[in-house]
């Protein structure tokens, strides 16, 4: 093992954020199925990509600007599974915008996790904004901006990386590279294969990593908040990964691809093949592994009374915050 | 106290926030160096460094999208887009992100911005450097929209938007940058954003507008009077939120509303004023509520019988309301 | 310059001549300006070597042009002529570009070809990207060709562009006319790359550099990418290294953000005196043939500022047509 700062704590600690996130998204499909939570958009697959890389940052500190695939990136970065269950469940408590966004649009300003739209790709610039108050702050920050791989289409991509490289910007962009954007698969996104390629028109690294091992992912990602906080400006990481199950409770996507690509993809799922990691360098015994699935599950079944329990928003709060003061 | 003209007003009060706030930054195409193309921000790179006034790459929506990123991280960023007419590739930063941001996350994170640009016609900039394009973003909660008249009010305007915990939309018009002077005290002082200003009183007609044509209005006031016209002229400042008391005051005071813009008369900020003064005083007027604005073509044609026709003037202002007097 | 190219000695005195044209066409309206008669210049003057060379290596009868606002040497060689030029100066009713509506230099064209443009840079990229996409549908043996400055290259429409202009692998070229300034902003604050042409590995297309004051090296690099466009090989960018030996324009004063020093070396790379001594070593070129020339150009500008200057400007009531098609019920 290399010294990368993982301890055996650490990466167990890591290990229980993959599984409580998926276990945390496959309540959320029951709930939906169940017709108790109108919409789910998942992060199955991705897992290994988000907790690998939210490990790498100074949590809670850094700010991190996600989308709408990133359960497991804002569990690992602190936010509770009763806020997610809030969230899902559009509940007067939800922290992320008190039931006023749809599922999975995280945002949570004591764990510095920047509230997100549904348009893709606006928060990459935010991320260098952020990134540009640190550097005039100097407050040592490090912004990291999260999004698909169809978002690079965007031309906000574009304008946020060259930003971002003009004026050294402490800032990581962070692809998590499915495949997918919805359905339209890559190659009908891009003519290049590696995202990461796109680096080379700012005149930043671009880095691949396979976004199915949390530590690759997590050694990426350290080098380059290092590389930010030594004021050397951003970097592109390009996490590449699958997604194991639609878009979203709306979708289907036995339309767009076939089932035996789904369980070629799903013979490296992160959660099985870093479990079999960690038993190998016997830091996960079957009897530790045992545990901590009793404990996600009390954790999701507590999550998921207490949101079911929790106020719905008092109506009269519908015109609260469209100004601080007028 | 000074004299100065519309622009060095907005000049000398981002120059006093400056000093004021550090946390302060201003940043656009040709800000730095050059000043802005109009030398609005001339001087202040030289004053306050490369990290505070920055010129940014040519990419609007980076410009505010990057602004809004800065300012939840603790910044009082003022960005410039270099004409209005160019902010519509900013359009989803400004309308779908900094105007959501404090609501979507249910007050939790908050969008201190003041985006300036420069606004308005009659200066043969054609369809690309004429527009004004206040209604569009009027129409858009969460945002607040101010349109100064005079140098006066542009620092006070400036200083209260910058001020502000909310996105603010800062629209100077490029024919007053010069043209206008005025007594401007040194010391700071905030006009708050929401209430309008009654510019000269009278009893005949009320005129309601704002920006350049305020000045405007006040020349065709003073022709009108010498006909024994008395022309009220209400400026409204700004433009969201509409200050519904002082509309109502006038309207009921005179019972005869000119309501004047530059831009386009189709669903301006003249037919929201005019929905107010109806719901409110319609049986408080003597005549119906008047309208004179741009036409409703695209934008402001460059050649000059083609601009003069689209421009709103002090003559046009004078003819519509003597025809209201009349009525 | 190169040697070989299937220009023959008429094309090249063509082509010299289009730069020529331009060139003083150019300076006349700076005078028109000083004197009053015309409101704003925006200038090409130095990068009329890009321009021509480029325009030069299209069909005029089957390409399409999207320029931007530098580019009169690029119109005129593509076919408007200096009076048509003169009248979009000074807002003439019959200016074909808008009948007096846009600001000069807004070029557009119908019956030439050039596609109308706006002021907020690069939306003709994404234009130019589409007219060549239906090309390509409607099987047209024809390319778009679209110029940009390189400022224009960080807007995100120019990424959405050329990644779109990839993946459907459409006929256009995307020639960005790098002068080294947006405004008065260097290149250096504007991106952090030297070339904008390796922006192209970022779509998986080719990106050329290209020395824009060797008007003959442009044609070669877009003659080469037409053949390859035409052919189903899809887009290419192309960066020609280039000056702007003006203001950015009337409105502006370079000297706050360029030394004197500075301009007069870039003034040694003039594409006009470089491609003019190519010609006589080529011996293609003599003193009569420039007298000749002279004479043509300031006939031919002395014309075309006459013509428009006595032209008839629009009628206020035509402000309000054209806003549709149709007019509304």
């Amino acid at each position: 093992m290399s010294d990368n700062g993982l301890t055996p704590e650490l990466m167990l600690d890591m290990y229980y954020h993959m599984a409580l996130a998926r276990a945390v998204d496959d309540r959320m499909w029951i709930l939906n199925r169940q017709g108790r939570a109108p919409v789910v958009y998942t992060s199955n697959g991705h897992e290994a990509a988000q907790v690998g890389s939210a490990f790498a940052l100074n949590r809670g500190e850094d700010w991190i600007c996600p989308y709408y695939r990133d359960l497991a990136l804002v569990l690992a970065y602190g936010m509770t599974p009763r806020e997610v269950m809030l969230h899902l469940l559009g509940r007067a408590d939800d922290p992320n915008s008190g039931g006023r966004q749809m599922p999975a649009h995280w945002g949570h300003a004591k764990l510095h996790i920047l509230t997100g739209g549904s348009v893709v790709a606006t928060q990459d610039v935010h991320a260098a904004g952020l990134a540009l108050a640190s550097k005039v702050l100097k407050d040592g920050r490090v912004s990291v901006a999260y999004f698909g791989e169809g978002s690079t289409s965007q031309g906000e991509f574009h304008e946020a990386l060259n930003f971002a490289a003009v004026h050294k910007l402490p800032v990581i962009f962070f692809n998590e590279n499915n495949g997918y954007a919805i359905s339209v698969p890559a190659r009908k996104q891009m003519v290049v294969q590696d995202v990461a390629a796109r680096a080379q028109g700012y005149g930043m690294p671009g880095v691949i990593v396979d976004g199915n091992d949390p530590i690759k992912v997590y050694e990426v990602v350290k080098e380059a908040a290092d590389r930010a906080r030594r004021g050397e400006g951003p970097t592109l990481v390009e996490a590449k990964t699958y997604r194991f199950v639609p878009h979203s409770s709306d979708d289907d996507d036995r339309a767009y691809r076939s089932r035996e690509e789904v369980a070629e993809a799903k013979k490296r799922d992160p959660l099985t093949l870093f479990e079999a990691y960690l038993k190998k360098a016997e830091i996960l015994t079957d009897d530790k592994l045992k545990a901590m699935q009793q404990q996600i599950k009390d954790v999701v079944n507590d999550a998921t009374e207490y949101a079911e329990k929790a106020a719905l928003p008092d109506p009269a709060t519908l015109t609260d915050h469209v100004y601080g003061s007028m | 106290m000074a004299v100065l003209s519309y622009l060095e007003a907005i000049r000398e009060t981002l120059r006093q926030e400056l000093r004021r706030d550090s946390r302060i930054i201003i940043y656009g195409e040709d800000v730095g160096v050059r000043g802005g193309v109009f030398r609005v921000t001339e001087g202040l790179q030289k004053e306050f460094g490369e990290d505070r006034i920055i010129d940014s790459p040519l990419a609007e929506a980076a410009i505010v999208g990057t602004a809004i990123g800065a300012a939840i991280n603790g910044l009082r960023p003022v960005p410039e887009i270099q004409f209005a007419d160019f902010i519509f590739p900013a359009m989803n930063q400004i309308v779908q992100e900094a105007a959501r941001i404090r609501y979507r996350s249910n007050g939790t994170f908050a969008v201190p911005i003041v985006i300036r640009a420069p606004y308005g016609g009659g200066v043969h900039g054609a369809l690309y450097h004429s527009q004004s394009v206040e209604a569009f973003f009027a129409h858009v909660p969460g945002l607040k929209v101010v349109v100064p008249a005079t140098p006066y009010d542009a620092k006070g305007l400036l200083a209260a938007a910058i001020q502000d915990e909310d996105p603010v939309l800062y629209f100077e018009h490029k024919a007053a940058y010069r043209s206008l002077k005025g007594e401007v005290p040194e010391e700071r002082y905030l006009i708050p954003i929401g209430q309008a200003d009654r510019k000269r009183e009278g009893t005949d007609v009320s005129v309601i507008t704002y920006g350049l044509m305020v000045s405007y209005a006040l020349k065709a006031a003073d022709e009108l009077e010498k006909e024994g016209i008395s022309v009220e002229v209400v400026d409204l400042r700004t433009v969201r939120p509409l200050d519904l008391s002082a509309i109502i005051e006038t309207a009921r005071k005179t019972g005869k509303v000119l309501i004047v813009h530059e831009d386009n008369l189709t669903g301006g900020i003249g037919g929201e004023v005019s929905a107010l003064i109806a719901e409110h005083a319609l049986f408080d007027l003597d005549a119906p509520i008047m309208r004179l604005a741009g036409p409703d073509v695209p934008a402001m044609p460059y050649s000059a019988p083609l601009e003069h026709a689209f421009m709103v003037t002090p003559e046009k202002i004078r003819d519509k309301a003597r025809e209201l007097a009349k009525f | 310059m190169p040697e070989n190219s299937d220009l023959d000695a008429e094309q090249l005195r063509t082509m010299y001549y289009y730069m020529v044209l331009s060139r003083e066409l150019d300076r006349r309206i700076w005078i028109l300006n000083r004197q009053g008669k015309s409101a704003f210049v925006i200038s090409g003057q130095g990068q009329e070597g890009v321009q021509v060379g480029a325009a030069m290596a299209l069909d005029v009868k089957t390409d399409w042009l999207a320029p931007y606002y530098r580019d009169m040497a690029m119109v005129l060689a593509f076919g408007m002529s200096a009076r048509e030029v003169m009248l979009g100066q000074l807002g003439k009713a019959a200016d074909p570009s808008s009948g007096g509506r846009q600001m000069p230099s807004h070029f557009g064209h119908r019956a030439k070809r050039i596609l109308t443009g706006s002021s907020p840079v690069t939306t003709q990229v994404v234009h130019a990207v589409g007219m060549a996409w239906a090309a390509k549908l409607k099987g047209d043996h024809a390319v778009v060709l679209t110029s940009l400055g390189e400022g224009s290259t960080n807007q995100g429409e120019f990424h959405e562009a050329l990644n779109f202009a990839s993946v459907q692998r459409v006929p256009v070229i995307v020639l960005v006319e790098n002068n080294g300034y947006s405004i008065s902003v260097p290149q250096s604050r504007e991106m952090a790359i030297r070339d904008v042409a390796v922006r192209a590995q970022g779509y998986g297309m080719p990106g050329v550099v290209v020395q824009g004051s060797d008007p003959l090296a442009v044609y070669q690099v877009v003659a080469a990418a037409r053949t390859k466009a035409i052919t189903g090989g899809g887009p290419t960018l192309i960066e020609a290294k280039t000056h702007r030996f003006t203001a950015h324009s009337s409105d502006d004063d370079d000297r706050s953000y360029r030394s004197r020093q500075q301009l007069a070396d870039e003034k040694k790379d003039d594409a006009v005196i470089r491609f003019q001594h190519w010609l006589i070593t080529a011996q293609l070129w003599d003193d009569e043939r420039e007298r000749a020339l002279k004479a043509r150009v300031r006939h031919e500008v002395d014309d075309a500022t006459e013509y428009a200057l006595l032209a008839a400007l629009p009628a206020a009531e035509t402000m309000s047509d054209h806003v549709y098609g149709y007019p509304p019920a």
